[in-house]
Parts: C-alpha cells; structure tokens; sequence
C-alpha cells in the first residue's frame, strides 16, 4: 500500500465512519480490507482505492462494515455488568419504582453480545423486575452485524468466550455446532442501525446508555461531539458506561466519573456545561478537574 | 504458584494445553487417564484439574466422582475439556460437581476466561 492510497483510506474511514487511523495502521487496513478486495475479485488494496474514488455505493459500506466491526464477547470485561446488576440496577429499581420502567441502549451493540449478556443480567434478578417494562435497544453502524445479532447465533468459539458455562446451557439452544440465544432473550432486544455520527435524538432518552469500545476509534473533536449529544439522550439521574480505556475526563463535563466505579458516568446539570465550556487542548483537563 | 493438573490422553493436548497454563503462571502435573489423575491426587490435591471425559481405564467423570469424596476434594476447581459438546454432557458434568466446560477445540484465549470465571485467575488477566 503507498503511503498515498493509505492516506486516503484514513480519510475516506474518518469521513465515513468516523474511525480515526493513526498513522501507523496499515496492518489493520491490510488485515481488514485484503481479504475484502480478494473477494470482490479485485488485485488488492490499490484496485479497492480506485474503486472507492470511482464511487462505488456497495464497496462503500462493505469496506466500512470492514473496518469497524470488532471483536466481541460475552460479559466482557466482566466488571462492568457487576456494576450494571450492583448499582445501577438496584439505583434504578428504587428510583423508578413508581413507574416500573426501564429504557437502556447499547449504542455499540456489535454482534449482540453485549446487549444479550444485559438482558441475561436482568432475566437473573428475576422477581425485582417482576411487572416491569424493560426496554434495550441495540444500535450498531453494520447492517451485517446487527442482522448476526439479531438471529442470536453463535459459534462453539464465540459463546466460550466471557459466557459461564450455567448461563449457556440455561439461555441457549444448542443447532448443531452452533448456539442460538431463546427466543424470550431475543425478544427483550431491538436492533436497530445507527451511525453515531448522525443524529440519534429520536431514540428518545435512556436510563442507561452503554457506550463501549467504539469512541476510542474517534477524534477527540468526534468524541466530545457525541458525548454532548449522549448528555441530551440520558435522564437526570441516568447512567453512562464507557470502556475500560475510555474517559469523559479531559473531554467534557456534560458527564462526571463515579469514584469506586471505574466506567461508570452519571450526567452532570446540563446548565452547568453551558456555563463552562470546554477549550481545546491542555485547558479542557484541567476545567474537568476543576469542575469535580 | 497454583497448581493445574492436566488429565488427557492426548500427549499433544497435554503439552498445548501446559504451554497455556504456564503462561498464566501455574505450575501443571500431567496424567494421561482418571485412575493416574485419582493417584496423583491422593497424594496432593491441586488447586485446579482440566479434565478431559473419554479416556481408557477411568474416564474423567468417574474420576471427578471418586476425587471429590477424598478429604478436601471440593476444592479443586474442575474444568471439563472435551469433544463431548452437547447439553447433555454439560448437564450431566455440572451436576457431578463440574466448576466450568471447555468444549474442544479450545484455545488460551478460552483457557483464560473459564479459569477467570471460575476465580483461579484475575478478570483482568484474562483480557491480555
């Protein structure tokens, strides 16, 4: 790949999917697109980079698709939906006792992993959600991978990984060599497409917005974009969940980090944002430090 | 340093199956069937077994059986690894007092996340 086909790989993915290359990823973009471009029985990554500037609306997406989908698994990270039965569930069943509802939104639902291990975490707190109104909403940029999540069909490989072996003989059915998660999981769960990078207001709001692993691909500009607009899509006393390499610190004060509760982000008094914006670099540190 | 004993038939099994093991910093005994294993055992129970089920002489279920009744043999952490890959196998190693499953083909990504989820290693470990 020449460095000028690579850079304007790097812009064409920023611009389309705001995934954010350094300099140094072309393993990545080789290791992605290679097998891609071998399918669609081109030469390589230079007859991909014509093709692309040619305008080709399927490649497009494909090449996007590509590059954005990650691995995922089970309960990953484990921590965070400890958390998520822990506290912010048991937060939320004493505050919305009155209404008996819930609205949570994986807004980088992958391949369902995520949003299926949620929806086993509730299906485990058994009768404290007894008459309750649970929401979960998936969204992911990939038409392909929200169309894996929604059949719920896993490899042998793929439920050993962050899955307890009592959960998968418990939520799943067992097709030949695969696993599909039951029917009543899947019916907890919409699937929808979404690009973070466009408007996502008309999802309505959340109690809880999961928000793993996909912004550490982003610009900081992006990022602080989309945790802006993720302030406006969360109740008050809501909560936000970050990846394990990802923070608000430094980025915005729209959200403010629960001690002890690494992850964890409840929304701050939005008027407070507007009354303290967030300059661009070194400063925005040091006014989110400040604002604690 | 805990301790893994690796009970497979399979030489090669057993020697992956070390190489990932030391990696997570255990130290691991080999036996190649149950009754070897059940010895083993006797002398010093480990802190974790993976197990695989069919073998000759003494298949990995009746083992599992026999070394749960010695003195402290509800310690060890029992983690099946077999072909054996259907529910009714799961069921049927849960309720013999299995800790976790490992269907075949396993590799150390796998490894990592059932000892983690079983305690013998920390969460975090299994990420890297």
């Amino acid at each position: 790949m020449t460095p000028t086909e690579y850079e304007y790989l790097r812009k064409f993915l920023k611009d389309n999917s705001g995934l954010d290359l350094s300099a140094e990823k072309q393993y990545l973009i080789e290791s992605r697109l290679l097998p891609l471009a071998r399918k669609a029985g081109m030469s390589g990554i230079a007859e991909l980079v014509q093709k692309l500037q040619g305008g080709s609306r399927q490649l497009i997406t494909d090449v996007v698709e590509a590059m954005t989908t990650n691995e995922t698994f089970f309960f990953r990270d484990k921590v965070p939906f400890d958390h998520f039965r822990d506290h912010i569930m048991s937060e939320i069943i004493k505050a919305r006792a009155a209404k008996r509802s819930v609205r949570i939104w994986c807004a980088a639902g992958s391949t369902g992993q995520e949003p299926y291990s949620l929806a086993m975490c509730l299906k485990e707190m058994g009768a404290a959600l007894t008459g309750w109104r649970v929401e979960i909403i998936a969204t992911d940029l990939s038409q392909e991978v929200l169309e894996k999540a929604r059949a719920g069909v896993y490899s042998q490989f793929e439920v050993q990984r962050g899955l307890p072996i009592q959960m998968l003989v418990k939520y799943f059915k067992q097709i030949g060599e695969t696993w599909q998660i039951n029917p009543e999981l899947r019916a907890m769960i919409q699937h929808r497409q979404l690009n973070l990078l466009h408007d996502f207001a008309q999802l309505g709001t959340f109690d809880v917005i999961f928000c793993r692993n996909v912004l550490i691909y982003f610009d900081q500009d992006t990022k602080i974009n989309v945790f802006n607009r993720l302030a406006r899509q969360i109740e008050p006393d809501g909560f936000l969940v970050l990846g394990a390499a990802e923070t608000v610190v430094g980025l915005t004060d729209t959200f403010r980090p629960i001690a002890e509760r690494r992850g964890l982000y409840k929304p701050n008094d939005p008027r407070a944002a507007v009354t303290k914006p967030v300059l661009a670099g070194v400063a925005p540190r040091m006014a989110a430090m400040a604002g604690r | 340093m805990k301790t893994c004993l690796v009970v497979d038939d399979s030489s090669v099994v057993r020697k992956i199956a070390r190489r990932i093991l030391e990696g997570l910093e255990f130290e691991v005994t080999e036996a190649e069937d149950g009754s070897k294993a059940l010895e083993i055992c006797q002398r010093q129970l480990p802190d974790a077994v993976l197990l695989d089920w069919n073998m000759p002489v003494m298949d990995g279920f009746e083992f599992m059986g026999h070394m749960r009744r010695l003195p402290g043999g509800d310690q060890p952490k029992v983690v099946f690894c077999t072909t054996e890959n259907n529910v009714a196998h799961i069921a049927q190693a849960l309720s013999g007092g299995a800790n976790e499953y490992i269907m075949k083909p396993f590799d150390k990504d796998i490894i990592a996340d059932k000892f983690a989820e079983v305690g013998l290693i920390p969460v975090g470990q299994a990420m890297v």
